[in-house]
């Protein structure tokens, strides 16, 4: 299993609002890292430019500027995640074939089963391994 | 010259750097001179005909460059050009 995600609680949280916040539609944002420790301390929420319930799309634009503003900060963009509205937080298969980055945290968070479920994914050559999440 | 912001799926191939500076008038000129500076990015920015990968997107200083002349776009000196990997799934 690799190394868990530490994820700062706010950003956590952030993460897991914007998921409700989208319903009944697809939410996704990015995550950022501190380089030094690989610490999750920022969430980008954006739009889902693919307004769907089954597939997400984050703006370019919105990538730019999530890609600039961890840049002065001095962090570095390590994840995305979206929600699964009526599915388990598993990737999907157009979540294996698009995921762009092995080195990045694929979040995903699970809103079909009451409460939600957050869990983390390394995707590298299609192959998928989960990650444990770590608050704090 | 200008500055390309490399998306970090993509500076493995090119030393690690964020930004380098390349040179080139246009983002097709742009484009090439960083597959010859950096042979890993090879297949990564363009497909074999020349044009960009649907899966990235390439952004003048603010601009997607599909809204402006595409890969003719011209590319100033003090510009920034951002190279951006599509992010979505399902």
């Amino acid at each position: 299993m690799p190394e868990p995600l530490v994820l700062e609680r706010d950003a956590y949280l952030q993460l897991v609002a914007h998921s409700y916040d989208g319903l009944p539609l697809e939410a996704c944002g990015l995550l950022a890292a501190e380089p030094a420790t690989g610490r999750v301390v920022r969430c980008y929420p954006t739009e889902n430019e693919a307004a769907s319930a089954r597939v997400y799309t984050v703006p370019s634009k919105a990538l730019l500027l999530a890609d600039r503003d961890a840049e002065g900060r001095g962090l570095v963009l390590a994840g995305v995640f979206h929600s699964h509205t009526h599915t388990a937080a598993y990737p999907s298969p157009t979540d294996v074939a698009q995921a762009p980055d092995p080195a990045w945290h694929y979040v995903i968070v699970g809103l079909g089963e009451g409460a939600p479920v957050v869990r983390s994914y390394r995707i590298v050559a299609g192959t998928v391994e989960e990650e444990q999440i770590t608050l704090g | 010259m200008p500055a390309v912001r490399l998306p970090t799926v993509l500076r493995t191939h090119a030393g690690g750097a964020a930004v380098v500076d390349a040179g080139g008038e246009t983002i097709a000129e742009v484009l090439a001179w960083l597959e010859s500076a950096y042979p890993g990015l090879v297949g990564q920015l363009r497909t074999p005909e020349g044009t960009a990968h649907r899966f990235v997107n390439v952004y003048l200083d603010d601009d997607d460059v599909r809204y402006l002349d595409g890969l003719d776009t011209k590319v100033g000196e003090g510009s920034e050009v951002s190279i951006l990997p599509a992010v979505a799934g399902g």
